[in-house]
């Protein structure tokens, strides 16, 4: 199988891989380059385990060709800690308990993400909306929407 | 959440400094980072990928199997059929002495069941390995198959399983587990109101977000690593040592962080297959159900039917309960038999009736094996009793929570199943409820206690 | 045509354990030089939060802070026997285990605390900050780091514990089925209040009500976790899951989350939880299994919210709309 070359910063870093034609993003994260933060829940799309950000949109990584994502700007859960601090979204998961078996975690995070950099301020229905493409199992997610709508509480509190 | 602490308070020692605190979990800070490990995020060099060839039938004989072509497709590395498995029928209660084996890791001869894994592919990639599975020719000739209960367990129904040699589990007290209190006939004959109902569920699959599966590695001095999602790490390697015919010493397990299990990670599937494939072919074997795996592979969630016959009185008691109960297996046991019997020691619920009757049947059909799942045994019956309740103080122009309150068990009472009742409080939950939900209660029920003076 | 609204409750209980299979579970607890505490065990944290309570169980137990405990869980090279996470086993089987092989060590700890103060071991209390003290004269104690290099390095002693549960198996007498299942029952009663539109069937859950009763909240915050996310399961169940929608026929299962439905973050009810305590008698610090128990009594409580609404009983699971509809269809036919 013929292999293609492909080049994009992850959190920040350069990474260049070749990968064979056809090969998701999901599978040069995880096994090319070892960012395994990213989730394969169904491989399918449907379950928003395998969320990233790329060049600041929310991208299903498992039905995502890697080789359209040359010179891509990527963003994972894995390097969104600055200097090993959580960030507040990070920091609300954890004091909202909004995490429990932790699978859908990292995905759900990329989902409020990309919700709070675009809406700071966001309604309860804004946050639902961005996390209905995101399954969680343990939680009957309403820690979850607490935790996104308190870091965007705590993130505009900072900006003030 | 509230906590309730004036309930019990003279019960219970409070103030301890680590036991009732909300202390955060240790485990968070690697869920929020991506950080924690679990089975799937390791990935070694060299690594195989396993795909199963499955029944298409729900009930066939295999006339031949032709794994050439498959062999051939590029990055196969070993195709394995029933022949490859040391000890190819199990079954993983046999660990607590419960049997038949009755199960194939492999099929051999014969599939019964639509999904049932027939033959292993492994290959260099996922892909490679699903292409030749496509690959693998089997000769079925299709035999007649049964789906519902009721027909399994008719006269001249086709046999699902021959290791049982009927369509039920035979217990040592018969085809079924059977509770039996007082006098439930001479309780029907006295009874002001006979209400009779059945009530049917239909599978649950316990869908985690990250499906079943284990990554083996060898070691290189004959022992083999799994890495593996299970819910239960010996019971898992003590059946993987049976299967194989291999000594528990050459078997290491790690795992213990799971993305979610509900139940449906306590069947030893994936692993015996996976170790037994890294022995052949002396590399990492990575064996990893796809979401459909999950969905309709992956043992669900019991059918189950129950029917409930109750003779109540006009002034609220409930005086005989007799309950029937079929569990739907599937096409093997696995736990579907303990599920059964769990049944029998549940009912006739958390309510204390003189006289009680319960037969409780484990099933056989030509469908996924089900399992265990959150509430095993119990969820369903839960559903049946609950709504019967419901219908019995409608029945008799009462109100649904103060014929509870009437019916509740308490402290000292004797179970059908012959034990005393102790530590009860469904009285005490019940009074909350009626608080909390605005649904109010006579006095007297308000009153009442699940203590017992002297109990 | 209509949108009906109405309530229902249900109120259930609930086994912790697996009495009927026999039901072990071992652990063992050792400090290292610096006093901290490794708690070794084959158990499966499946995100219940195994791992928290262990280490809240050990440390109240050893009588320091749970930071000071380290969990090493689930590898059968180093982890002693556990059955298994399952039958709402988990937290009342290991976390005996881990009292058990914790009071030993501790027991350890205090000796070796009381050759260095001179005194009688039974004379000493922990603070539960990583001080041993004199009961009645707190001005003379030891840190438990010292304590347990005094142990190393001086006295010789491992400060370290094994702990073993088992319930023995109880075989059900063949005729009359006199079996003992479970040794201590969780309790809860779900009041469900629902909207039903008698034109399409479809149920809407506004709110549930749900008093839990299950021994020993040991973190309050990881019980409420393990209730809200149980309260909607049951919900789930009782409207949505299933492989089969048409069993026994097999056709139309589910293979991905958009056949096989679930409540989404938008569909969510209303959800009280409302927790009360009456310790079991042999639990860690009185503490039953909740985890299964507290996804049950949503299920007959939305059915019977649902013929308070409309006047159809759906005995068969999940209640769908399609089912309500033919209900309603039968209902205005006879």
């Amino acid at each position: 199988m013929a292999k293609v070359p492909v080049q994009f910063t992850l959190n920040g870093s350069e990474k260049a891989e070749f990968v064979e034609s056809g090969t998701t993003l999901l599978h040069a994260l995880r096994d090319k380059i070892g960012d395994t933060s990213p989730k394969g829940g169904c491989h399918q799309g449907t379950c928003g385990a395998c969320s990233v950000i790329v060049d600041g949109e929310l991208r299903l990584s498992c039905l995502t060709l890697a080789e359209t994502c040359s010179d891509a700007d990527i963003r994972t859960t894995a390097g969104l800690a600055e200097g090993g601090v959580l960030q507040p979204l990070q920091r609300a998961f954890l004091d909202a308990f909004a995490t429990q078996c932790g699978f859908c975690t990292p995905g759900m995070i990329m989902a409020a993400k990309v919700l709070l950099d675009r809406t700071p301020n966001p309604s309860r229905e804004d946050v639902v909306e961005a996390l209905s493409g995101n399954i969680c199992r343990c939680t009957g997610y309403e820690p979850i929407i607490q935790a996104v709508l308190t870091a965007a509480r705590a993130n505009s509190q900072n900006a003030a | 959440m509230e906590l309730r602490k004036d309930y019990f308070a003279d019960v219970r020692k409070d103030g301890l400094h680590e036991i009732g605190q909300p202390r955060p979990r240790l485990d968070s800070p690697g869920h929020v980072t991506g950080k924690t490990a679990y089975f799937a995020d390791r990935n070694f060099p060299g690594m195989l990928h396993l795909k199963m060839v499955r029944s298409p039938h729900h009930h066939a004989r295999i006339r031949s199997i032709d794994t050439s072509e498959a062999e051939k497709h590029p990055g196969v590395v070993r195709v394995l059929t029933a022949r490859d498995v040391p000890h190819n029928v199990y079954t993983i209660l046999i660990l607590i002495q419960v049997g038949p084996e009755d199960e194939t890791v492999l099929a051999d001869g014969k599939v019964r069941w639509k999904g049932e894994a027939v033959v292993a592919v492994l290959a260099e990639t996922e892909r490679a390995a699903q292409e030749a599975a496509a690959k693998v020719k089997v000769d079925y000739e299709v035999l007649p198959a049964v789906f519902d209960m009721e027909g399994a367990l008719k006269p001249g129904a086709p046999l699902v399983n021959e290791y049982h040699g009927q369509n039920y589990y035979h217990y040592d007290s018969g085809e079924c587990r059977k509770v039996r209190f007082g006098d439930v006939e001479a309780g029907f004959a006295r009874a002001d109101h006979i209400l009779e109902q059945s009530y049917q569920s239909s599978p649950i699959e316990h869908a985690p977000t990250e499906t079943t599966g284990c990554v083996v590695t060898p070691e290189g001095n004959d022992r083999f690593t799994c890495y593996t999602n299970t819910q239960a790490m010996f019971f898992t390697l003590d059946n993987a040592s049976i299967i194989l015919q291999m000594p528990g010493s050459k078997l290491h397990f790690v795992g213990g962080t799971v993305g979610g299990g509900f139940g449906g990670k306590v069947d030893v599937i994936v692993e015996p297959i996976a170790i037994l494939s890294a022995k052949l072919t002396g590399r990492p074997v990575s064996f990893i159900y796809s979401r459909e795996e999950e969905m309709q592979i992956s043992s669900p969630r019991a059918a189950e039917k129950v029917v409930i016959k109750d003779g109540v009185m006009k002034d609220g008691r409930i005086v005989a309960r007799k309950v029937t109960g079929y569990t739907d297996a599937g096409a093997y046991s696995r736990h579907s038999p303990y599920g059964a019997q769990k049944g029998a020691a549940h009912y006739p619920g958390p309510y204390t009736i003189p006289n009680v009757w319960i037969d409780t049947y484990c099933v056989y059909t030509n469908r996924t094996p089900s399992s265990a799942m959150r509430g095993f045994g119990v969820t369903i019956g839960d559903f049946a009793l609950e709504v019967q309740m419901d219908k019995l103080a409608r029945l008799i122009g009462m109100d649904p929570l103060e014929f509870r309150f009437i019916n509740a068990y308490r402290d000292g009472d004797m179970k059908a199943h012959r034990q005393r009742t102790e530590g009860a409080a469904l009285i005490e939950c019940m009074q909350e409820a009626s608080r909390a939900a605005n649904w109010p209660v006579a006095e007297k029920y308000m009153a009442m206690s699940s203590y017992r003076k002297g109990a | 045509m209509a949108i009906r609204r109405g309530r229902g409750v249900a109120a259930i209980n609930y086994p912790t354990g697996m009495n009927l299979g026999g039901d072990p579970t071992q652990a063992l607890v050792h400090s290292t030089p610096t006093g901290n505490f490794m708690v070794t065990l084959s158990s499966v944290d499946l995100g219940q939060g195994m791992k928290q309570i262990m280490a809240q169980i050990c440390a109240e137990t050893i009588g320091v802070p749970t930071d000071r405990v380290i969990i090493d869980t689930a590898d059968t090279d180093t982890g002693p026997h556990c059955m298994g996470t399952f039958a709402s086993r988990g937290t009342h089987r290991a976390g005996n285990a881990v009292i058990q092989a914790a009071k030993e060590a501790r027991q350890v700890m205090l000796e070796v605390a009381a050759e260095e103060l001179e005194v009688n071991a039974s004379d000493l209390e922990t603070d539960g900050e990583g001080n041993i003290k004199v009961k009645g004269a707190p001005q003379k104690s030891i840190s438990i780091f010292d304590v347990a290099l005094s142990a190393h390095f001086k006295r010789g002693r491992s400060i370290s514990g094994r702990g073993m549960f088992l319930i023995p198996r109880s075989y059900p007498e063949k005729e009359t089925g006199a079996m003992k299942p479970s040794t201590c029952y969780a309790h809860a009663c779900t009041v469900a209040e629902v909207e039903v539109d008698d034109e399409t069937g479809e149920v809407t859950v506004l709110a549930v009500k749900n008093v839990f009763e299950i021994g020993r909240a040991l973190n309050p915050k990881m019980v409420e976790q393990q209730l809200v996310g149980g309260s909607w399961m049951g919900i789930s169940h009782a409207l949505y899951e299933t492989t089969e929608p048409y069993y026994p026929n097999r056709d139309h299962g589910g293979t991905d989350f958009n056949q096989y439905l679930m409540p989404g973050p938008g569909d969510l009810a209303k959800t009280e939880i409302i927790v009360l305590e009456r310790p079991s008698a042999d639990g860690p610090f009185g503490a039953k299994g909740p985890g299964e128990m507290c996804a049950n009594p949503q299920i007959p409580a939305v059915a019977n919210a649902v013929f308070d609404a409309v006047g159809v009983r759906i005995d068969t699971l999940p209640i769908t709309p399609e089912r309500i509809l033919r209900a309603l269809r039968a209902q205005a036919a006879s």
